[in-house]
């Protein structure tokens, strides 16, 4: 596939004597070959940009037993309660649950969650939000609720065990 | 009858041009992106609005697949792999590795088997090892090996920094019992390492 070299103009009856012009065009068709092998190379072995993360703090866990009444020190009007259950569901309450406080059933998408959480973040004053999730849960759905802590711009959440009564409640919803 | 001629018109074609784009596309993708890290399990991480990058060293892994199996990693920044492995001997006399072994747990990826087999593991040649279908490393309370793990890690690198990238998949006691894990041996602070999601309040704002 060489480049043709340029046709000799006209005739011969210029000869001249010496060096003859050399083409300076050289055929890069095997150049762009191996540009284009090094760019597939490329492409297929590597990955883009850096891995994302989401810095998580857990709270330091108590030396000593804590009384039932010291870890639930949170002020029952303040705490709004997530519970995340399987199939992508999730049930809020606020305060204590009791009559007039039943988990209520919601979803992830921005009309759910996300309405409730902003709502509740601008009427509640320094709300705590506890997130439970329950062992039907899978790691999205927690990350998931994380995330939408970050996007309200809650600060003050925790992750928090599953306790039976929060399981009893949500059984029968 | 006089031929009508055709002029023939040579079919190369300029090359220059094509070259340079080549090129360009070539330097952008060696520029931008970075070789795909050797995973023994394919992860595809949940997305967050979160923007940390991870820093490239430093960084104790735990990699939790979308079946509840757990594998850990560490990077090899001063030599702490092999550092870890001799912790490990220190621990449990009985698990001694001989130089070769030693050097195969420097060059492989994530580890994801329970410590008694870690020597038959590691004894695989090269290809073996990689089509070895891992178990996972205990992490029950009854036989925690991922603390055993964590607490050597740390001590063969002081300053790392651990993660743990969880498939979307992967139901929640397994990940409450790695975090678990991590509260007992004092790691209060990890990241969770997650694909980049566009912010719902910055989308607003355009």
């Amino acid at each position: 596939m060489a480049e043709l070299q340029q046709k000799e103009s006209g005739d011969k009856k210029g000869k001249k004597k010496g060096r003859k012009k050399m083409s300076t065009r050289i055929d890069l068709t095997p150049m762009v070959d191996l540009g284009f092998l090094l760019v597939t190379f490329f492409m297929l072995t590597t990955t883009f940009s850096k891995p994302q993360t989401m810095e998580i703090n857990m709270p330091v866990k108590p030396k000593e037993e804590v009384t039932e009444e010291e870890q639930n020190a949170v002020k029952a009007s303040k705490a709004l309660t997530l519970i995340i259950d399987g199939e992508n569901k999730i049930y809020w309450y606020q305060g204590i649950p009791g009559t007039d406080n039943v988990p209520v059933l919601t979803n992830f998408s921005a009309d759910g969650i996300r309405k409730i959480l902003v709502e509740k973040n601008s009427t509640v004053q320094e709300m705590v939000v506890l997130i439970k999730p329950t062992d039907e849960a899978n790691y999205k759905n927690v990350v998931d609720i994380l995330d939408e802590m970050n996007i309200s711009d809650i600060k003050r959440y925790a992750l928090v065990d599953i306790t039976p009564l929060d399981l009893e409640l949500i059984k029968n919803l | 009858m006089p031929k009508v001629k055709v002029p023939r018109k040579s079919t190369l074609i300029d090359m220059t041009a094509m070259c340079d784009v080549a090129f360009l596309l070539l330097t952008f993708f060696m520029l931008t992106t970075q070789f795909k890290s050797d995973e023994s399990v394919i992860v595809d991480t949940p997305s967050s609005i979160s923007e940390i990058k991870l820093p490239d060293t430093d960084i104790l892994n735990i990699t939790i697949s979308a079946d509840g199996k757990v594998f850990f990693n560490i990077d090899n920044k001063n030599f702490s792999r092999e550092r870890l492995l001799s912790k490990i001997s220190e621990k449990y006399p009985e698990l001694q590795f001989t130089p070769e072994e030693e050097k195969a747990f420097v060059l492989t990826g994530s580890v994801g088997v329970p410590l008694n087999q870690l020597k038959g593991y590691l004894a695989l040649e090269e290809m073996e090892r990689k089509a070895y279908q891992q178990p996972g490393i205990p992490v029950d309370s009854t036989n925690n090996e991922l603390g055993i793990w964590i607490m050597q890690g740390r001590l063969s690198n002081p300053n790392v920094r651990i993660t743990i990238k969880g498939d979307q998949f992967c139901p929640w006691p397994v990940v409450k019992k790695v975090m678990n894990t991590l509260q007992d041996k004092n790691v209060n602070k990890f990241n969770l390492i997650t694909d980049l999601e566009a912010d719902p309040n910055k989308l607003k704002g355009i």
